[in-house]
């Protein structure tokens, strides 16, 4: 029985726990809906609940951890002969893997597969007309490999979908018998939903320390193929694919570091002084226009900004202050992406100061005004004093946000990694250059794919530091000024 | 010699804000009705009345801080010592530093002590040098019987002070900008007891020197620190006179009923 048929299922029996515990509960009362604890759809609840949760609970569990199971049982029935020279474990077994997904396929066709799976040339011919190309002859042991992991899977999944409708029918069962007046189905389901949400954010942080530690495990990885030393110390940026590459950081920290403080010198006084403006000075008619305008600048998606880099800013730096002034004559430039990324960071920059610096106690500015202040006197020596630590995180939330660009990077800035001071210089950064050490037809094993990995944390690191950084400052200030 | 001087003080009556027929509205709204008023100079004027009778809305129009709101509007003559404060020509800005204001809460900047009080001599240049803003914060806060309190931690923020101790704050601030006029606005509301009375302290001290104008909802602070009360009324001015006189022998029904309390 194939999962989506089995979700169904599983999904009619809540259904119809839904619709028996109602009424059931609305029998037990005789009617008299006042008689029973709850209201009759929390009994309903209840029993659709206790049907679908443990049984999918269990689906899910099993699907997560069948592959695991079964692969390492049908990796012991390889011969460690039939591994070639120079393979492992996991290109064998992916080959394994692909001829029980090819045999399904012949199954399902209704080839008859006895003869084929002693004959491993009429096997190989047979696969590769169903579309699963194989490169050389399955040795036997592979073969018997993959047919003991077919056997396997279909035992396993048998096992499983007998459980969890035992699961979901006992669950249902348990659901409907205790349907009471007395019983307590309200605070039941309330409960229930609390697991939920205690579930959903498991999955958040659970994801975040599975990056984190993946990251770290694939870097330590790269650090023990290519010396740390080099990649941290090293000022040159040169991955052969042959071998033999210098993969030091410093090119592209210093071009994600440069390109970011032009978009942030770019985004910081227009975005905050925008915000001053809608915050203090526009009426409600003009801000109610003016804010969702300047947020559609964060709407507009990174490629569309890169597009504009590449073909109208980038030639005009050019042609206009690079050329004249001789300092080069390449359009892509540090220069055409910072400018380009400062206009996309603006609407971060913007809108959430306008909110600290609404958030500002309308008393501060009184207080100000009725000395006889000017408004421009009271933004500048009362409130944006006072809405600072807001405005350093809103200005850190959009330094992480650049430096994480990519898109506008690539097509703004070039893929050329240099160290230079040079502006008007084709330069590129970490996320750029994660993007081209993995593209391409790369096994994972080579330090210059394993790289991306320590180019990743980096920039990782970088963005916790600044996000840390933030936190620390808004903490500190809020104490003070609360 | 001391009583003579406070003698021919309080015999020194001139009018130093004089308001005729004044009204606003919100809006659709008509708050103030035709309110007639004479503030005296080196007086306490308190202004008190039910909530939403109007009270703080006008000792708001009396330093323009209802510019500030949205959809205010004033009507009517107000002067400044013949002065009408609502002409164009009238820079609003110039007028707040004449007519200070203290509010409800205390809202001392996020700065340090010295820099709050310092605050209006700086935006207008009040003082020449270093020294002479050192004075002049020194003066305030001992005006405002703070300084003993202080003066070792001037350069802390003055949020970190207590209550009672901010709205002094704030009254040195508003003081150091040497107003000719001081307005509060119910600056006792959030304070306790003892702050309470060190602050009417401090308000009749200051008469010696500034018109202050008080709105107030507790009668027994209008009759202790006052020497003049008006009674508002749903937006109308409905008695006007000697704290005494208002407190013992009201002329207005209603001035009686609210302060024997049985309208509020």
């Amino acid at each position: 029985m194939s999962t989506g048929l089995l979700t169904l299922i599983i999904l009619a029996l809540a259904t119809f726990g839904m619709v028996a515990g109602r009424a059931r509960a609305v029998a037990s009362a005789g009617g008299d809906i006042r008689r029973l604890h709850s209201l009759p759809t929390f009994y309903g609840r209840f029993a659709a609940l206790l049907a679908a949760v443990p049984a999918f609970l269990l689906v899910i569990v099993w699907l997560l951890a069948q592959p695991v199971f079964i692969e390492n049982r049908a990796l012991s029935l390889i011969s460690p002969a039939d591994i070639p020279q120079g393979s492992s474990d996991t290109l064998v077994m992916s080959d394994v893997r692909r001829i029980a997904g090819g045999l399904d396929q012949l199954a399902a066709r209704g080839a008859d597969l006895a003869p084929l799976v002693t004959d491993a040339p009429a096997l190989k011919a047979a696969l590769n007309a169903a579309g699963v190309a194989l490169q050389n002859e399955p040795a036997p042991s592979v073969i018997a490999a993959a047919q003991a992991l077919r056997a396997m899977q279909s035992t396993s999944r048998l096992i499983m979908t007998g459980v969890a409708l035992v699961l979901a029918v006992a669950g249902l069962g348990w659901g409907l018998s205790r349907v009471r007046p007395e019983f307590r189905a309200r605070n039941a389901t309330e409960s229930f939903s609390m697991w939920l949400l205690i579930g959903c954010s498991l999955v958040a942080v659970l994801t975040t320390v599975g990056i984190v530690a993946s990251l770290v495990f694939e870097t330590a990885h790269f650090f023990r193929l290519y010396p740390a030393k080099d990649f941290f110390f090293s000022t040159t940026w040169n991955p052969q694919f042959r071998g033999g590459s210098s993969l030091g950081i410093w090119p592209l920290v210093w071009g994600t570091l440069y390109v970011s403080a032009i978009a942030l010198v770019v985004a910081v006084p227009v975005g905050l002084m925008s915000a001053v403006y809608l915050a203090e000075y526009a009426s409600k008619k003009t801000r109610s226009w003016v804010k969702p305008a300047i947020e559609i600048l964060a709407g507009i998606p990174t490629i569309v900004y890169g597009l504009f880099a590449l073909i109208t800013v980038g030639p005009l730096l050019r042609d206009w202050i690079a050329q004249p002034a001789g300092l080069g004559d390449s359009s892509s430039s540090v220069m055409t992406a910072g400018l380009v990324m400062g206009i996309m960071v603006i609407p971060f920059v913007s809108s959430l100061s306008d909110d600290i610096i609404n958030a500002v106690p309308q008393s501060l500015r009184d207080g100000s005004l009725g000395l006889g202040a000017t408004p421009s006197e009271t933004v500048r020596q009362v409130v944006l004093p006072a809405a600072l630590p807001g405005i350093v995180g809103a200005v850190l939330l959009a330094a992480s946000r650049a430096i994480g660009e990519t898109m506008i990077v690539v097509m703004g800035a070039g893929a050329a990694a240099k160290l230079s001071l040079n502006p008007f210089e084709a330069m590129t950064t970490v996320t750029v250059k994660i993007v081209s050490q993995l593209t391409g037809d790369t096994e994972f094993a080579s330090p210059e794919t394993l790289v991306a990995f320590a180019l990743g944390l980096t920039l990782f690191t970088l963005t916790l530091g600044l996000n840390i950084l933030a936190l620390y400052i808004v903490r500190k200030y809020r104490e003070q000024y609360e | 010699m001391k009583d003579l001087v406070m003698e021919t003080r309080v015999d020194a009556q001139t009018v130093k804000i004089e308001a005729r027929k004044a009204q606003v509205f919100y809006g659709q709204n008509h708050a103030i009705k035709d309110v007639d008023v004479d503030i005296l100079d080196k007086t306490v004027t308190a202004f008190i009345g039910p909530s939403g009778c109007g009270k703080s809305t006008f000792l708001r129009c009396l330093n323009r801080m209802n510019d500030t709101i949205p959809g205010c509007r004033v009507e009517g003559k107000i002067t400044l010592e013949g002065e009408d404060i609502y002409d164009a020509r009238v820079d609003p800005v110039q007028l707040r530093a004449k007519v200070g204001m203290v509010f409800q809460k205390p809202n001392p900047f996020p700065k340090s002590i010295y820099d709050n009080v310092a605050y209006g001599p700086k935006i207008h240049g009040l003082t020449r040098n270093k020294a002479e803003l050192d004075e002049v914060v020194e003066a305030c806060l001992r005006k405002a019987a703070l300084w003993n309190e202080v003066k070792d931690r001037l350069q802390t923020p003055g949020t970190g002070l207590s209550g009672g101790q901010q709205q002094r704050l704030c009254i040195a601030r508003a003081i150091a900008t040497s107003p000719e006029v001081l307005l509060m606005d119910e600056p006792c509301s959030a304070l306790d007891p003892i702050a309470t009375a060190q602050v009417e302290e401090l308000i009749d001290e200051l008469r010696s020197q500034f018109s202050v104008v008080i709105v107030t909802h507790s009668m027994q602070q209008a009759a202790r620190v006052s020497q003049r009360t008006a009674f508002f009324h749903l937006g109308n001015l409905v008695e006007y006179g000697e704290t005494g006189q208002i407190f013992t022998n009201p002329r207005d029904p209603r001035t009686e009923s609210y302060i024997t309390g049985r309208i509020g």
